[in-house]
């Protein structure tokens, strides 16, 4: 469903990911390691469109999205969570999520709420509080229903559990397992928890850039060396 | 009771005038220093046409398209560079359009262009048409803030960049903004050029366009009613206290500043404090 071919992109002449490739399949969770810096948000960010590809493709079913805009890639059926949660703080639950289906019609946002609302129950108790004010794990959850709003196939999530509890983060995994059994496909970045490697389908580790790793979230999982690198654990 | 109905007509176009600048800084959080200049597009439109024979109600889409395009044209140049690039663009384009309408035989020249023919709505129809039009457009306004889109502008102002990343054509709604905001500036400027029934550079200048802001700050930028409260009430003011006219820009500077300073939410913000809705 997504296929990234020999990607390098970077910021002016700094590079910050080189000749990159892999594949995420359709319905897979397919998890991205690496230490800090290693170019997990930069990847991210020019899958999305906002970080230039310098060479190398990307296409998404099939149609090369390499050079398009980020909108028309939200049209195409990509999403993103971007790195630290970033939700319209002034804005209610409900408000936030209307904007993240704005490229969908009036009767679908509807029902794309109530979806939505069915995934996450707590956001439904708190549809008209302002998402400043919800808790880090909340407004995580809100951060991946907004871009559920546009209808994806593919979304893109970077840091998910970064400074949540561990009750926030099993919550949100429970929901990522429940959208991969609809078929979502899912591009997780993640650092410090080895929670990641139960439902990811693929894995592979970044080190300044280049992929230094990849194989099933088993093979991980039995990777002491790689757990204590990249996960900051040996268990 | 002319004179109630005069006054009432000034109101009405200058509530449907300044609520198409609210459209503008509302919806994308900027300001336009040269508004005036699309009003005085449509109202030269409508009055060239006008002159010409057509019927009064033909004129208002023309001098609204004008507008607008203009405005398109503007706002295309000026939104996708960032912030606060806007205001000094319309503040440029409103001196550049009394530049070009001086030179211009045309138009009347210095002289500008008088006796348009009347409306033939009489006083009392054109004064209903144009509270009409004014009422039309809140609404559309209102409309358009609780749906779907004013959120998104909403999102806008609460977070531009969030809106880029998360695959919102920020620049595009601006451009929207603005182009509905000049054309119906237009269509206003259309009904003045027939209410005063002459019109010359001058009405379009500087001055009118930190009036018309003066209008929108006072009433609280994106408050629909504290703005046409504001506009109705400024409006006349002129017209009570004839010595006001003399030093408009002095007055309307300062309450500008004032408003700013003290009250930035204006008078929907004030009245919000005072009824402890935060
Ligand atoms: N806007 C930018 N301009 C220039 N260089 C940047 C920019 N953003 C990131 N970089 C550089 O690109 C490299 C990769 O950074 P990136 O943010 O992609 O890493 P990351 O894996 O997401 O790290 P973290 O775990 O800290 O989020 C780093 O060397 C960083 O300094
Ligand atoms: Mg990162």
């Amino acid at each position: 469903m997504l296929t990234v071919e020999n990607l390098t992109c970077g910021y002016g002449d700094i590079k910050a990911v080189h000749d990159l490739s892999f594949a995420v399949g359709t319905g897979e969770i397919f998890a991205m390691l690496g230490a800090n810096g290693a170019g997990k948000t930069s990847t991210i960010m020019c899958l999305a469109g906002h970080v230039a590809a310098m060479s190398g493709s990307v296409s998404l079913n099939g149609t090369t999205i390499t050079n398009q805009p980020a909108q028309a890639r939200v049209g195409h059926g990509m999403a993103l969570v971007p790195e630290g949660r970033r939700v319209f703080a002034e804005l209610s639950v409900e408000e936030n999520l209307v904007v993240g289906g704005h490229t969908v019609g009036g009767p679908e946002l509807t029902a794309n709420l109530e979806r939505i609302f069915g995934h996450f129950p707590r956001l439904a108790e708190r549809k008209t509080q302002a998402a400043g004010s919800l808790s880090g794990g909340e407004q995580q959850m809100l951060a991946i229903g907004r871009a559920l709003m546009a209808n994806p196939q593919l979304v893109l999530i970077d840091e998910l559990s970064l400074g949540l509890m561990p009750k926030a983060i099993d919550a949100c995994y429970e929901v990522l397992q429940a959208l991969k059994a609809d078929g979502l496909s899912i591009l997780l970045v993640e650092q410090n928890t080895t929670r990641v490697l139960d439902i990811a389908d693929q894995v592979i580790v970044l080190e300044s850039g280049v992929k230094s790793w990849e194989g099933t979230g088993a093979d991980a999982d039995g990777n002491a060396a790689l757990l204590e690198a990249y996960l900051g654990t040996a268990g | 009771m002319a004179y109630e109905i005069t006054l009432l007509t000034t109101m009405a176009i200058s509530v449907l005038f300044a609520l198409s600048l609210n459209f503008i800084s509302g919806f994308c959080g900027q300001i336009s220093l040269g508004h005036a200049a699309f009003y005085g597009a449509g109202a030269y439109t409508s009055a060239m046409l006008a002159k010409a024979g057509a019927p009064f109600l033909l004129t208002l889409l023309p001098a609204g398209l004008v507008a607008g395009a203009i405005g398109l044209i503007v706002g295309f140049a000026s939104l996708r560079v960032r912030h606060d690039f806007l205001a000094i663009t319309t503040m440029g384009v409103g001196f550049l359009f009394i530049g070009l309408v001086r030179q211009q035989d045309v138009l009347g020249g210095e002289l500008g262009i008088s006796a348009i023919p009347s409306t033939g709505l009489g006083k009392i129809g054109f004064m209903a048409f144009a509270m009409g039009l004014a009422a039309l457009f809140a609404g559309f306004c209102v409309y358009v803030k609780r749906s779907w889109m004013g959120f998104v502008y909403d999102s806008i102002a609460d977070n531009e960049d969030v809106s880029e990343i998360i695959g919102i054509p920020v620049s595009r709604y601006k451009l929207i903004a603005f182009a509905i905001g000049t054309a119906v500036a237009g269509v206003a400027g259309g009904l003045y050029a027939h209410h005063v029934r002459f019109i010359a550079p001058d009405s379009f200048g500087f001055v009118e366009s930190v009036t018309v802001l003066a209008m929108v700050i006072v009433g609280g930028i994106g408050s629909i009613w504290g703005v046409a409260f504001a506009a109705a009430f400024l409006s006349v003011l002129p017209l009570w206290f004839q010595p006001i006219d003399d030093f408009k820009i002095l007055l309307y500077g300062a309450l500008l500043f004032a408003m700013m300073r003290f009250s930035p939410g204006g008078l929907a913000g004030l009245v919000a404090r005072l009824r402890g809705v935060s």
